[in-house]
């Protein structure tokens, strides 16, 4: 009886992943499907044509930039802001904790319509009120970046939050007193130690930020962003071109992932070299004994 | 605070503070403020603003109840406003999307934590975490090309014999149900695989030396223990399906309205952007109401969903 229980464990499981992998597959396989409408059936023959049409079009490649500046101002502040906010949390404690966190960690389940509105509304009537023609008023990219990071920055501050658990507050009181500077023992002692959290902030705070959608629909003006292009282009008549551009961004998602996959086994194996090492030496101590 | 200073000295802190109040005052704090303020303002043109018609009201808020439409649910027919209907059915459909992906999620969060070898879990996450990545206006793609009436699925049931034509499976909230359902279902896996790996497998084992049944262990030791992570998966999946923009745009049917979409209207179609903000409060009001209604059910704290 428990074997077929676990039998059909793994046949669920792998029934999940194949129903999480499948619609990925055939929107990739419909790239190559030389057949106007995106879909695989019927097939028309093999054709790289949705590629060179993809290449050949400026709205993308504009939106594709768009993208980029906007994912790397938003997790360069996201950054800054993210760590700031968790040495703050860290160091204080009480009641100021309690709101503090609680108003940080409450921005992530704002819905994304909500912040997108809420962020145009009131930098426009700043503008409005300040009767300023000054581009930061105005809708545009730049006020997506400001949405978008009023919830990410949040993301960015657990992961520095949980990284500072493990800090030992004695290294900063030994570099005071043998007489650093503060400056010198935030750049040496406390940011080399949360260089992890922030680099994993600043991946996730990135693909976060490619990623929406509600926050940009929003605030963005009349500009494009890979999301809205592509929104707009399933909504509007679709060619595969579509198709080319999702297979690509799979790859790139599949390369970082085995990427990301091949160094976590790199660095374990360092580590389980390293407790076998040490497991050797404690035993050759305790023969020598 | 004293020992902030202490440690980082004085500009830094000072600095440190800032950068967080710039965040939570400029970014959250006065935009909300200012979104409820802008709610209670009526839609005038650029010339009265600030002049005697531009009074507070609540009058964009009643604009939910305008409209009737007659509906008949279960042979009982009565009138309803139109927004109020998108309003009710967002919620609905949304719940029933939570209690589905939790259907998904539980066998599989369980299976991961307590029946694979851990050897493998890191290659589990891999292809779990490849669709997580790949963004949701494409996932939502990839099922409007399935879904097609001449698409994929239909296809293979028709080569299977089991259906002799093809379908319209987009129909009414079909579609969008299956679009939230695939894209957020990742975000139920993770909290209940978390909380369910945490309990001590001697646990399940004394309970099976003592007798009980399968669905007993699970009913009393597993379920109690993964409550954190459930609540936490609920919320979130709640959160993501009843604020989704992109999936009931991509998937919804000529009958689907999801009430982010109305929002949408008022604010780029209607350029009504104190309507827009009413609505909008509204949204936030019932996602604050429901993650407080889970919090309380499941007794569990805010920092405990975050995780």
């Amino acid at each position: 009886m428990h074997a077929i229980r676990q039998t059909l464990a793994r046949v669920y499981a792998g029934a999940f992943i194949f129903y999480m992998l499948i619609p990925l597959v055939i929107m990739s396989a419909a790239a190559f499907n030389d057949n106007k409408t995106p879909s695989i059936v019927p097939w028309k023959g093999f054709t790289w044509k949705w590629f060179s049409a993809l290449w050949a079009d400026d709205r993308m490649w504009h939106a594709f930039q768009n993208t980029i500046f906007v994912a790397i101002a938003v997790s360069l502040i996201s950054v800054i802001i993210g760590t700031a906010a968790a040495i703050l949390i860290n160091s204080v404690s009480g009641n100021l904790r309690a709101v503090l966190y609680s108003t940080m960690i409450s921005t992530i389940l704002i819905p994304g319509a909500v912040i997108g509105i809420s962020t145009m509304i009131m930098w426009t009537k700043m503008g409005n009120a300040l009767d300023t023609e000054f581009i930061l008023f105005k809708p545009g990219l730049h006020l997506s970046v400001l949405g978008q990071v009023s919830y990410i920055a949040s993301i960015v501050m657990l992961l520095v939050l949980a990284r500072l658990q493990s800090f030992d507050q004695g290294l900063e009181e030994a570099a005071l007193d043998l007489g650093a500077t503060h400056a010198q023992v935030m750049k040496r002692i406390l940011l080399p130690h949360l260089y992890p959290a922030i680099g994993a902030g600043a991946a996730v705070a990135f693909f976060q930020s490619i990623e929406n959608f509600n926050v940009t629909q929003f605030t963005r003006g009349g500009a494009d962003t890979l999301t809205v292009y592509v929104f707009s282009k399933v909504r509007s008549g679709i060619t595969p071109t579509i198709n080319a551009l999702a297979l690509l961004l799979i790859g790139v998602t599949l390369l970082l992932a085995v990427l990301y996959e091949i160094k976590r086994r790199r660095s374990a194996n360092i580590e389980a070299a390293r407790e076998a090492e040490a497991r050797r030496a404690a035993a050759l101590e305790e023969a020598i004994i | 605070m004293g020992n902030m200073i202490r440690r980082y000295g004085t500009s830094l802190t000072l600095l440190i503070c800032l950068l967080t109040a710039f965040w939570l005052v400029m970014l959250v704090i006065v935009p909300n403020i200012t979104l409820l303020e802008s709610s209670f303002r009526p839609y005038l043109p650029v010339t009265e603003i600030g002049g005697p018609k531009d009074v507070y009201t609540a009058a964009n808020y009643m604009k939910v109840f305008n409209g009737a439409i007659e509906i008949s649910p279960f042979g009982f027919s009565f009138q309803i406003p139109v927004h109020v209907l998108t309003f009710s059915l967002t919620i609905f459909y949304s719940v029933i999307v939570t209690l589905i992906c939790f259907a998904l999620a539980y066998p599989l969060a369980y299976f991961m934590a307590k029946i694979l070898h851990p050897r493998s879990l890191p290659t589990m996450f891999l292809l779990l975490f490849v669709p997580l990545w790949v963004s949701e206006v494409l996932r939502a793609f990839a099922w409007w090309i399935i879904l097609a009436l001449k698409g994929p699925l239909s296809w293979i049931l028709m080569q299977l014999h089991l259906i002799d034509h093809e379908v319209r499976w987009i129909v009414g909230y079909n579609g969008v149900m299956i679009g939230l359902v695939y894209t957020y279902v990742l975000f139920m896996i993770f909290p209940v695989f978390n909380a369910i790996s945490s309990l001590d497998s001697n646990q399940i084992e004394a309970a099976e030396d003592l007798g009980a049944p399968w669905w007993r262990i699970h009913w009393r030791i597993v379920l109690p223990h993964a409550k954190p992570g459930i609540a936490s998966g609920a919320v979130m999946v709640f959160m993501l399906s009843a604020g989704s923009l992109l999936v009931p745009s991509i998937l919804g049917s000529t009958t689907s309205q999801w009430f982010t979409q109305t929002v949408q209207q008022w604010m780029l179609d209607a350029l009504d952007w104190n309507t827009a903000a009413a609505y909008a409060f509204i949204l936030l009001l019932m996602c604050t109401l429901f993650v407080s209604l889970v919090m309380r059910v499941f007794r569990v704290k805010l920092s405990d969903i975050a995780n």
